[in-house]
C-alpha cells in the first residue's frame, strides 16, 4: 500500500466513505460541485436524487471508476484517487456492487456466477467452492436455480443471483446501483429485504443508489438527496419526509413539477411552432 | 477548400491516434502473454470457439477454392500442354497465398466479428466494468485468452484450408479432367519445400495477430450501445481485411 493512499485521519473510523469538497465534470457539463457526503459504517445509507443528477456517477467515484476533478473521496480510510491500481483492485476486494442490471456473466451458469470471483481470487479446493457458493445462493433464495443459464432467469432472479455473487467474497461494503428498477413488487420486496438483512447479517456497510423512494425508506437508516451537483438535504427517512426544502417535497412526493422542472430547457413554444426550422 | 482541408487532418489525425492506441493495446497484451498462458484452459476454451467452430465454413471454402482452382489452372495449363503441373501450381498457390489470405478472410469473418461483437456486448452490458469492481482486470481474464486462442487457431485453419483445397485440386484435376494421378502427386512433392510451407504457415499466424488483435480491440473499445456494437463489428470486418491485403503484400516482398 502506497502511504500517499491511507487518509491520515482518525476520525474516518465510523465511516466507511467520505467524500469531501468533491468537484466532478464530464466536459462541459458540472456533475458535482464541493459534494459532501459521509456513509456511516454498518448502515444502510440511500442516495436518492432525480435522474441525471448523477448517482451513478457517485458510485463511479467511490469505486475508483473514475477520479475526482477536486476534493477527497475516501473509502475505508483510502483516498480513492490516490491509489495504484493494484492498491484500488486490493480495495475492490472489500466491495460487492450490484448493478442496475445484474451484469451477470451470460457464458456462464448462476453457479459459476457466483463461483467466480472466489475462483479468480483464492485456490480454495472445490469442495469448498461448492459449499460457499450454495450457501451464497440459499441466502438470496436460489439455490435450487445454480445449473440455470442467466437468460433462463427473470429479472428479479437475476438481480438476486447477482447479489449473491457480490456478497461471494465477504465484502465489508455493499454497493447497490439502482437495485429495484424494473421489478414487479414482489421481487422488489425480496431485494428489499435482503439488503436490509444482508447488511445486518453480515455486519456490512451499504450504500444503495435509488429513486425508489417509498420503498427504499423502509430500510435505509439514512439518506442524503441530491440534485444540482450537490447534497440538497439529508437525514433519516422521517427527517426527510419533514424537510421544509421544496426540492426535497417534490422528490419525496413524487410531484411531476417544481423545481425540477417537467419541460427541459426550450425556446419559446410559439415561436418554435411558427419558425421554419425542423428541430430549432 | 480549407473545411475539406481541415476535415482531412481531423480524419487524418483520429486515424493515428486510434493507430497509437491499438499499438498500445497490442503491448499490453504482449506484456501479459506470459501470465495469460499459464492459465492455459481458457486459451483452450477459445481456440475451440475461434478455431473448431469455424471449422466448417473453412473447410466448405477450402473445397470449393481447390475445385475452382483445379478448373481454372487446368484450363491455363493444358494451352501450354503441361496439365501435369496442375498439382503443383496449385499446392503452391494454396500455400503461398490463397490458404493464408482466404482463411484470414474467412475467419475475420466470422470469428473475428463473434470477438467484437462478444467484448462490445459484454461492456454494454455491465460485464466488464463488473469485473474490474470484482478486481478482476477484463484484459487479462477475457481478451487475453481470446486474443492468443485467434492466435493459435489461424495457422491451424490455414492448414486445414491448404489441405482440404488440394483435395479439391485434385478432385477436379484427377478425378473429373482426368490428368495422370501419379504426374499430380509426384510433381507436388518434386517441387513443394519446406520454405513455401513455412511461408504460409508464417503468413497465417501475422494475419492471425492482426485480425485478432483487431476485434478483440474493437470489441473491448466498443460504445456500450447498440450501434457502437455494431460499429465494432463492422469495423473489424473492414480494417482486418484491408489489413491482411497490405500484409500479404508486405511478407509477399519480404519473402520474394
Amino acid at each position: 500500500m502506497s502511504p500517499e493512499g491511507r487518509a491520515a485521519d482518525g476520525e474516518l473510523a465510523d465511516n466507511i466513505a467520505v467524500m469531501r469538497e468533491v468537484d466532478y465534470s464530464i466536459g462541459e457539463k458540472t456533475v458535482f460541485s464541493g459534494l459532501d457526503i459521509e456513509i456511516r459504517r454498518g448502515d444502510v445509507t440511500a442516495i436518492m436524487g432525480p435522474s441525471g443528477t448523477g448517482k451513478t456517477t457517485l458510485l463511479k467515484l467511490i469505486t475508483g471508476q473514475v477520479r475526482a476533478d477536486a476534493g477527497e473521496v475516501v473509502v475505508d480510510g483510502l483516498h480513492v484517487d490516490r491509489l495504484t491500481t493494484s492498491d484500488l483492485y486490493a480495495l475492490r476486494r472489500r466491495m460487492g456492487m450490484l448493478f442496475q442490471n445484474g451484469a451477470l456473466l451470460t457464458d456462464l451458469s448462476v453457479f459459476e456466477n457466483v463461483a467466480f470471483p472466489i475462483r479468480e481470487h483464492t485456490d480454495l479446493p472445490e469442495r469448498l467452492i461448492r459449499t460457499v457458493v450454495l450457501t451464497k445462493l440459499e441466502a438470496v433464495g436460489l439455490r435450487g436455480a445454480a445449473t440455470l443459464m442467466p437468460q433462463e432467469l427473470s429479472g428479479g432472479m437475476a438481480r438476486r443471483v447477482a447479489l449473491a455473487r457480490a456478497i461471494a467474497m465477504d465484502p465489508d461494503i455493499l454497493i447497490y446501483d439502482e437495485p429495484f428498477a424494473g421489478l414487479d413488487p414482489i421481487s422488489m420486496g425480496m431485494v428489499l429485504r435482503l439488503i436490509r438483512s444482508l447488511n445486518d447479517a453480515l455486519e456490512i456497510s451499504s450504500i444503495v443508489v435509488t429513486h425508489d423512494v417509498r420503498e427504499v425508506s423502509q430500510i435505509a437508516d439514512y439518506s442524503y438527496i441530491l440534485a444540482d451537483g450537490r447534497v440538497v438535504a439529508s437525514g433519516t427517512p422521517a427527517e426527510l419526509q419533514t424537510h421544509p426544502s421544496a426540492i426535497v417535497h417534490q422528490f419525496m412526493d413524487g410531484l411531476p413539477d417544481g423545481p425540477v422542472r417537467f419541460h427541459y430547457p426550450a425556446d419559446d413554444y410559439y415561436e418554435q411552432l411558427l419558425g421554419s426550422e425542423p428541430g430549432r | 477548400m480549407s473545411g475539406l482541408f481541415a476535415e482531412i487532418l481531423d480524419s487524418t489525425l483520429g486515424s493515428l491516434e486510434r493507430l497509437g492506441a491499438l499499438t498500445r493495446f497490442f503491448g499490453r497484451l504482449l506484456l501479459m502473454t506470459p501470465v495469460g498462458l499459464l492459465r492455459f484452459r481458457l486459451v483452450i476454451e477459445q481456440v475451440y470457439n475461434a478455431g473448431a467452430l469455424s471449422l466448417v465454413i473453412i473447410m466448405t471454402c477450402g473445397l470449393f477454392v481447390g475445385m475452382v482452382l483445379g478448373l481454372q489452372g487446368f484450363d491455363l495449363l493444358q494451352r501450354f500442354g503441361s496439365e501435369e503441373s496442375l498439382g503443383t501450381g496449385a499446392a503452391l498457390g494454396l500455400l503461398k497465398e490463397l490458404g493464408p489470405v482466404v482463411t484470414a478472410l474467412l475467419f475475420a469473418g466470422r470469428a473475428g466479428t463473434a470477438l467484437a461483437s462478444e467484448l462490445g456486448l459484454m461492456r454494454a452490458t455491465d460485464q466488464i466494468p463488473a469485473m474490474e469492481l470484482m478486481a478482476v482486470d477484463p484484459m487479462r481474464r477475457v481478451v487475453l485468452p481470446r486474443f492468443l486462442g485467434g492466435v493459435i487457431s489461424m495457422p491451424l485453419l490455414t492448414a486445414v484450408f491448404v489441405v482440404v483445397g488440394i483435395f479439391g485440386v485434385q478432385l477436379v484435376g484427377v478425378q473429373l479432367l482426368g490428368v495422370d494421378q501419379g504426374q499430380f502427386w509426384s510433381q507436388m512433392r518434386g517441387a513443394v519445400e519446406f520454405d513455401d510451407i513455412r511461408e504460409g504457415l508464417i503468413k497465417g499466424t501475422v494475419f492471425g495477430i492482426a485480425c485478432s488483435l483487431i476485434a478483440v480491440f474493437e470489441g473491448y473499445n466498443a460504445q456500450p450501445t447498440a450501434e457502437g456494437v455494431g460499429r465494432a463489428t463492422t469495423r473489424t470486418v473492414v480494417v482486418s481485411s484491408v489489413a491482411t491485403l497490405v500484409l500479404d503484400y508486405i511478407l509477399t516482398a519480404i519473402f520474394f
